[in-house]
């Protein structure tokens, strides 16, 4: 058979191949969406499909829409390009909040980084009443934010009868001003952070370290490491997949700080504590005439375009580590 | 298969969409006329966290109205007006029906058509031709009608002090200081003896740092805003008065140490301070001493209020109040319920005898304070004849305001400033909170980048 014979022979095709059914036309394709459950699939996806919709989809067609705008949401919204932008970059305020935001994450990094995962070791090492500790190290999740910030405030009281400051005076150190000083006011909404966040690494990281196969210890303790030597030779060469994703996500979550500063400080002291969020809130909500929504929504998608790397970063690397 | 499910969400997400948009119209959807022509009227009540006795002497004037207007139906709603939240609730559409804004705000809210137009209602009230002109025009529109109508209260700022805070530092809380110095001099006094307590302080967050920054500043003479004839508003935040009143907390604060340790106060905050005996005196409305009795439990023993020293010529002190209003777009059923309720919580019981006894019967009973000095929304004449009538029920200490009420009509008031007012008052409260935290702070470098930001404000008109 030459090459030609090939070509012109009729194509047998096996059955149930495409040449063998009849024409699909739209209406033979909604019985069999139907037949094969179709609007069971839907029902099913509806919750979801509503609670995305009103939740998060519609919210950010809207706010899209609404940086181009302006508006106070009683009169018709008239267009203004790329007005909002123009104005949000032209704030002097803008550079402070940049700048405050990238020293909470900084100071969060350096304070609040290594905390939960120095807890997660010491717990796992402790042989009675590890459920006592994990419970105690999550216990300030489960307190509501304002709660934990008004606690806080008490704790912070600048004056020498304050918590902090008589227990420090105990020790001779203090008074400190905490919240009440510029310089100060930062730290101390980071610890407070801190705090209240760390339970939910710490219980993170404790699964990790149950993960990581005892005999690696064994043939260290054989080979006549101590426990310093096992924890940076074993536990944390096993953890660094876990840790590096801590790390990102605690990246996007402290550039989205806003309760700290905006319950502790409200910005202050002299701007100290401004950070991008709670300017975005201060653009929307802190002239009582109707704030500038455009300028709020134009900030939140830069923000959210610079997050979305970060978001990007992350999923790359958490889908080559389940490689 | 796949292009179906496209298609299904696609027609999904659009009805979505639909649903909302019908939605976001209603409004303030949780009150309104029924067909039966009952209305459902939500109200402002108290202060969030107010005293179960404040609570239950309104519940009982709800009762009173509802009895008398058997068609309405009250729904109180804890209130606080503070420039944030009300923006968000403004914007989120859930006001009451009868809310309360400063006379700050009314013009342009009424501009931007977020108020109904009241002027229908608002004169069928009969003492509608009584208010004091020039006290009603901050609720007209440029229509010339009456869209917030003057309620609660007008206030004079004055000095509030803690008198047993007086007696402890050895001054007499009979003679409270008269001048700016002695105000420092007594707070200094007051710190030294009382460590922890603040001898002074003032409002910085929140708006309220610019607002009482501005206190200061008309008391010893200056502004911070000039409107021309031709209607140009130059911006002078960095007035020489401004200056001086910085200087003054500067010294107060980093030489005589009488400021306390907390420096992030706003109204609500600072009257717990003051209520709790933390801060000694302080300068607001001169009817804030309701809103301490109902919400932070405040001592009448322990209070004094004194009139604001004034320095300079042309100080003045400021004045300002509160209107009461109703969001655009409700019914009218809604909106003639609402003047009844403005009539009968608010002004009624100022020109009507037996409504004045009746109201302040009811409040004696739960022990709320009656008498509280405001300035007159009517005229002078009118203040007093209510005060009259109400002679036997007031409770309030009056014996520790003389120093304010035997001179409340012949100070000299000042409005607040009338452009951008509430964003002109945020520029202002980091300048206030840097000279109480940081001790070499630039007054002068400070006002001036502030008022350059203002002047840029008040060019965009």
């Amino acid at each position: 058979m030459t090459r030609n014979d090939v070509l012109a022979a009729p194509v047998t095709a096996p059955p149930g191949t495409r040449t063998d059914r009849p024409r699909r036309t739209p209406a033979t394709a909604l019985v069999t969406w139907v037949r094969r459950g179709g609007p069971h699939h839907l029902v099913f996806l509806l919750p979801t499909l509503v609670i995305f919709g009103v939740f998060s989809w519609y919210p950010i067609v809207r706010s899209v829409v609404m940086s181009f705008q302006k508006t106070n949401l009683a009169a018709p919204p008239r267009w203004v390009g790329w007005h909002n932008f123009v104005f949000v970059l032209h704030d002097p305020l803008l550079g402070t909040a940049v700048r405050n935001t990238l020293w909470f994450a900084l100071l969060a990094l350096i304070i609040g980084y290594p905390v939960p995962l120095v807890a997660a070791v010491v717990m796992s090492e402790v042989r009675r009443a590890k459920g006592l500790y994990s419970a105690l190290a999550y216990l300030p999740v489960v307190v509501p934010p304002v709660v934990s910030v008004l606690l806080w405030r008490v704790f912070y009281d600048a004056s020498p009868t304050g918590v902090f400051n008589t227990i420090l005076g105990w020790v001779g150190l203090g008074p400190f001003p905490w919240l009440q000083d510029q310089t100060w006011a930062m730290p101390s909404l980071v610890l407070a952070a801190t705090w209240s966040g760390a339970g939910g690494t710490v219980i993170i990281y404790l699964a990790a370290l149950l993960s990581v196969p005892p005999e690696l210890y064994d043939a260290a303790e054989v080979d006549g490491a101590g426990i310093w030597r096992k924890v940076w030779h074993v536990t944390m060469p096993q953890l660094r997949g876990v840790l590096f994703i801590t790390l990102i996500l605690q990246i996007i979550a402290t550039a989205q700080v806003f309760l700290e500063p905006y319950l502790f400080t409200g910005g202050g002291p002299a701007n100290a504590t401004v950070t991008v969020l709670l300017l975005i809130y201060r653009y929307a909500f802190q002239n009582s005439l109707g704030g500038n929504y455009g300028a709020a929504t134009a900030l939140s998608l830069m923000l959210a375009v610079v997050l979305a790397l970060f978001s990007l970063l992350y999923f790359r690397l958490t889908k080559s580590w389940s490689q | 298969m796949k292009s179906t499910y496209r298609a299904a969400a696609f027609g999904l997400a659009g009805a979505m969409a639909l649903s909302l948009t019908a939605c976001s119209s209603g409004g303030n959807a949780s009150t309104g006329a029924s067909s039966d022509g009952k209305v459902t009227l939500s109200v402002v009540s108290l202060l969030p966290g107010s005293e179960q006795a404040a609570i239950d002497a309104f519940n009982a004037q709800v009762k009173q109205f509802e009895a008398a207007n058997p068609n309405i139906t009250i729904k109180p709603v804890e209130y606080e007006w503070q420039a944030p939240t009300f923006a968000a609730q403004l914007a989120g559409g859930t006001l009451p029906d009868v809310f309360e804004i400063p006379f700050t705000d009314a013009k342009t809210l009424i501009a931007n058509g977020q108020l109904a137009n009241m002027d229908k209602q608002f004169h069928t009230l009969p003492y509608a031709g009584k208010f004091n002109p020039a006290i009603l025009d901050s609720g007209k529109g440029s229509d010339g009608k009456v869209y917030a109508i003057p309620a609660k209260n007008v206030y004079g700022v004055g000095l509030h002090y803690n008198r047993k805070l007086f007696e402890s530092a050895g001054l007499d809380p009979d003679k409270p200081p008269t001048t700016w110095d002695q105000v420092a001099q007594d707070a200094k006094k007051i710190a030294d003896a009382n460590p922890g307590v603040a001898g002074y302080m003032q409002m910085s967050q929140n708006g309220t740092g610019g607002w009482q920054l501005t206190v200061q500043t008309y008391a010893r003479g200056g502004r911070i805003q000039e409107v021309s004839k031709d209607g140009k508003a130059t911006s002078t935040l960095d007035d020489p008065a401004t200056v001086e009143a910085l200087q003054w907390l500067q010294k107060m604060r980093w030489n005589d140490n009488s400021l306390g340790s907390n420096y992030l106060l706003d109204w609500g905050t600072m009257n717990q301070a003051f209520a709790s005996g933390k801060v000694a005196m302080y300068t607001s409305g001169s009817d804030v001493y309701t809103s301490m009795i109902q919400s932070n439990g405040l001592d009448p023993a322990i209070y004094g209020l004194a009139a604001l020293p004034l320095e300079g010529s042309d100080a003045g002190v400021l004045t300002g109040g509160t209107l009461a209003a109703v969001p655009a777009g409700v019914s009218t059923a809604v909106k003639n319920a609402a003047i009844k309720w403005i009539d009968f919580f608010y002004t009624g019981k100022l020109v009507d005898k037996d409504r004045a006894v009746a109201d302040a019967q009811t409040l004696v009973k739960d022990k709320q304070p009656v008498g509280t000095p405001v300035l007159p929304m009517f005229d002078k004449a009118q203040y007093e004849q209510n005060q009259e009538w109400i002679k036997q029920y007031i409770n309030v200490p009056l014996d520790h305001m003389k120093s304010y009420t035997d001179t409340m009509f012949e100070l000299p008031l000042v409005g607040e400033p009338s452009r951008h007012t509430q964003e002109i008052y945020a520029l202002m409260d980091p300048v206030v909170q840097a000279v109480l935290t940081n001790k070499n702070a630039d007054i002068e470098k400070l006002l001036k980048d502030a008022n350059t930001q203002a002047q840029n404000l008040l060019d965009q008109d």
